[in-house]
């Protein structure tokens, strides 16, 4: 899923400041999932809003909502409703979720309350690691099922480096080496004379440097 | 053992010709004064058959090594370009190799590069484009094909003998001779490796290497470095990674007094650098004096290397 | 066995402090409430094995939360003390107390009796 991260609470009120009616509107879905944007966090986060505005002894509107998922017209239009009632919207959901509501809300200013990161997993309640970084063009049959572009710090299709220690990462001690792991995955499945296949140049215009990407499936439109 | 050879490099003639080749390098300054790398090139210029410039090393913004070469070739020594794949594209890469082959640099050394966060410019991006394996394959096929990696035709294509670096102490070692196999396959001609201070592991990593045949397809260039201090002994030992620095050697680096123990170190390097001529498949020394750079002479005299062959 | 402890203290209880949530905590003070405290089982004897674990996680987020917006952190506090021990329960409450009072009200009291004006 998506993994978020709440911004500092000081960055949030900032971009707040002057609005009379906000509303803070959360996201079902990865934000929630990772603890970032759900009803809970949308709750707390209100609530600290509310008290630094009264504390400055301002009164100010603070709406809470929680849509199902805010990358989703079907969704998105529950707000259709209610937005006018807001000078801003502080939505909690991830960069995609602030950008589709800015695009259907067009006088409305939507700001993100989140800093999102990337894709990946729970490795335990409060730990989120990253695991995909969406090449476009996924290659985890040759490498054992691990990734070398997300989980390598240099994306070595060749790897590893030289700087790789006691299956460490050079850049941190506590980072796995993303080639160490599929050299270990490779030796589990019995496979490890895979290693030595030479992996080919990557065609990067399937991922970020291409610009940006559109799935279009005629059969289903 | 190969002996056709593919390039006017010297450093491929010396190896081909069956002598030990010495290689040494230079770090470029952190501006802009190509007398500075002049000046360290010239210290060791009768010492080696060909001199490295590091490309940015650890990541910290140097004068680049394209332009120290170039400086290097006109004062009619054999420089080695080395070049990361870190800081450039596969456009840029295939660009300053035809730019060092414009001036008719001979020999190139492919490394994928130290991760920006070792350097001055932690908040950068990085490109690897390419992984070092890649741009071994990229040299040889605009070499012998004569082609961009985008299929074009090169004209005047480059012609450089092709080198990577080895790391025989790094981790996993299961892998180490399977990753030199890897770097063979992918074309590469010489190799210089990590410098040695375990020579026991040196001749394990080798033996294995041997048993698979890839000292015949290979020339290995055993790295080493003389210790300043036993400071640096113990720095290299715990904080380098991928290095391997014996107790033993660490303490007979303490056991001398401070004032001996630059003395002791190249003792030492000597000392290697002779166990290492016993070595199968070592077909010569790459010797690594970063900032001491005027010892090289003394080591390869001491080590029975001086003088080099001359080669035409 | 009939200690008295400071009246101005209302108690709310739970079968676990495990179930005291952020919310709860920050809810308090939007209402009005100058001080709050969280007294739970002692570490490693909770019956539900980590909820007051969770409850003292939760406290600090709490703190950190009320300092960022100028309430004062230190006005919600977690304590842990078993519940035979009746006399440190009166302590408690009394350190509370003092400490509440010297911190003065919550400043959102003071700001609203402003805006009444």
């Amino acid at each position: 899923m998506i993994v978020a991260k709440q911004k500092p609470i000081e960055e949030i009120l900032e971009g707040v400041r002057g609005a009379g009616r906000i509303l803070v509107a959360g996201c079902n879905e990865c934000v929630t999932v990772c603890e970032a944007g759900g009803k809970k966090e949308v709750a707390v986060l209100a609530s600290a809003l509310r008290m630094s505005f009264m504390n400055q002894g301002q009164e100010v509107k603070i709406d809470e909502i929680t849509l199902e998922r805010q990358c989703d017209r079907e969704y998105v239009e529950e707000l259709r409703k209610l937005i006018d009632q807001y000078d801003v919207v502080l939505s909690l959901a991830c960069g995609v979720g602030v950008q589709f509501l800015a695009e259907t809300y067009l006088r409305t200013p939507v700001i993100p309350g989140v800093d999102t990161c990337f894709m990946g997993a729970t490795e335990q309640r409060g730990v989120w690691t990253e695991r995909c970084q969406g090449c476009g063009q996924c290659i985890l049959a040759r490498t054992g099922g691990i990734c070398p572009v997300s989980r390598c710090a240099k994306r070595l299709f060749n790897g590893p480096c030289g700087g790789s220690t006691r299956g460490k990462c050079e850049i941190d001690k506590d980072l796995d080496c993303g080639w160490q792991l599929i050299i270990n995955r490779l030796k589990e499945l019995d496979r490890l004379e895979d290693y030595e296949v030479l992996l080919p140049i990557k065609d990067w215009s399937k991922e970020r440097a291409g610009g940006p990407r559109r799935i279009v499936r005629e059969d289903v439109r | 053992m190969i002996t056709e050879i593919k390039t006017p490099s010297k450093l491929e003639k010396t190896l081909k010709a069956g002598h030990l080749a010495v290689t040494s390098e230079c770090g470029p300054p952190r501006g802009s004064d190509g007398e500075v790398i002049k000046k360290k090139a010239e210290m060791i210029r009768n010492h080696v058959d060909a001199i490295n410039i590091t490309d940015n090393q650890t990541s910290v913004t140097r004068l680049c090594s394209l332009a120290s070469v170039i400086h290097i070739k006109l004062m009619g020594l054999e420089p080695i370009l080395q070049m990361v794949t870190r800081d450039r594209n596969r456009i840029a890469l295939q660009s300053d190799i035809l730019g060092a082959a414009s001036f008719d640099i001979f020999n190139i050394l492919c490394l994928s590069g130290d991760h920006q966060v070792f350097g001055d410019n932690p908040k950068g991006q990085n490109v690897f484009d390419l992984d070092s394996m890649q741009l071994i394959q990229t040299v040889r096929h605009m070499r012998d094909e004569g082609k961009f990696l985008g299929g074009d035709p090169i004209e005047r294509p480059p012609r450089m003998f092709v080198g990577a670096a080895a790391n025989p102490f790094a981790d996993p070692f299961e892998i180490r001779v399977p990753r030199l196999a890897k770097k063979i396959a992918a074309g590469v001609e010489f190799i210089q490796t990590q410098c040695i201070f375990n020579v026991e592991k040196f001749k394990l990593y080798m033996k294995l290497a041997a048993d698979r045949g890839l000292t015949e397809k290979a020339f290995i260039l055993a790295g080493v470095t003389p210790l300043k201090s036993v400071g640096m002994a113990k720095y290299m030992k715990n904080r380098v990674p991928g290095m391997d620095v014996p107790d033993e050697v660490v303490k007979r680096m303490s056991g001398v007094p401070k004032d001996k123990q630059a003395e002791e170190g190249i003792k030492i390097c000597v000392e290697t650098i002779l166990q290492l001529k016993e070595v199968p498949g070592v077909r010569g020394f790459h010797v690594m004096a970063i900032e001491w750079e005027e010892k090289v002479p003394e080591i390869v005299e001491k080590s029975g290397l001086y003088p080099r062959p001359k080669i035409e | 066995m009939r200690l008295q402890y400071p009246s101005s203290i209302r108690i709310i209880c739970l079968p676990c402090t495990g179930k005291v949530d952020l919310i709860h905590l920050l809810r308090s003070f939007e209402k009005g409430a100058d001080g709050v405290y969280v007294v739970g089982c002692m570490e490693g004897s909770c019956q539900f094995t980590s909820g007051n674990l969770r409850a003292r996680k939760r406290v600090e987020q709490a703190r950190a939360l009320l300092n960022a917006v100028g309430i004062g952190g230190d006005r919600v506090q977690m304590y842990n003390l078993s519940s035979s021990e009746a006399p440190r329960f009166v302590e408690i409450a009394e350190e509370m107390t003092r400490n509440i009072l010297a911190l003065g009200p919550n400043p959102i009291k003071i700001a609203r009796k402003k805006a009444a004006a």
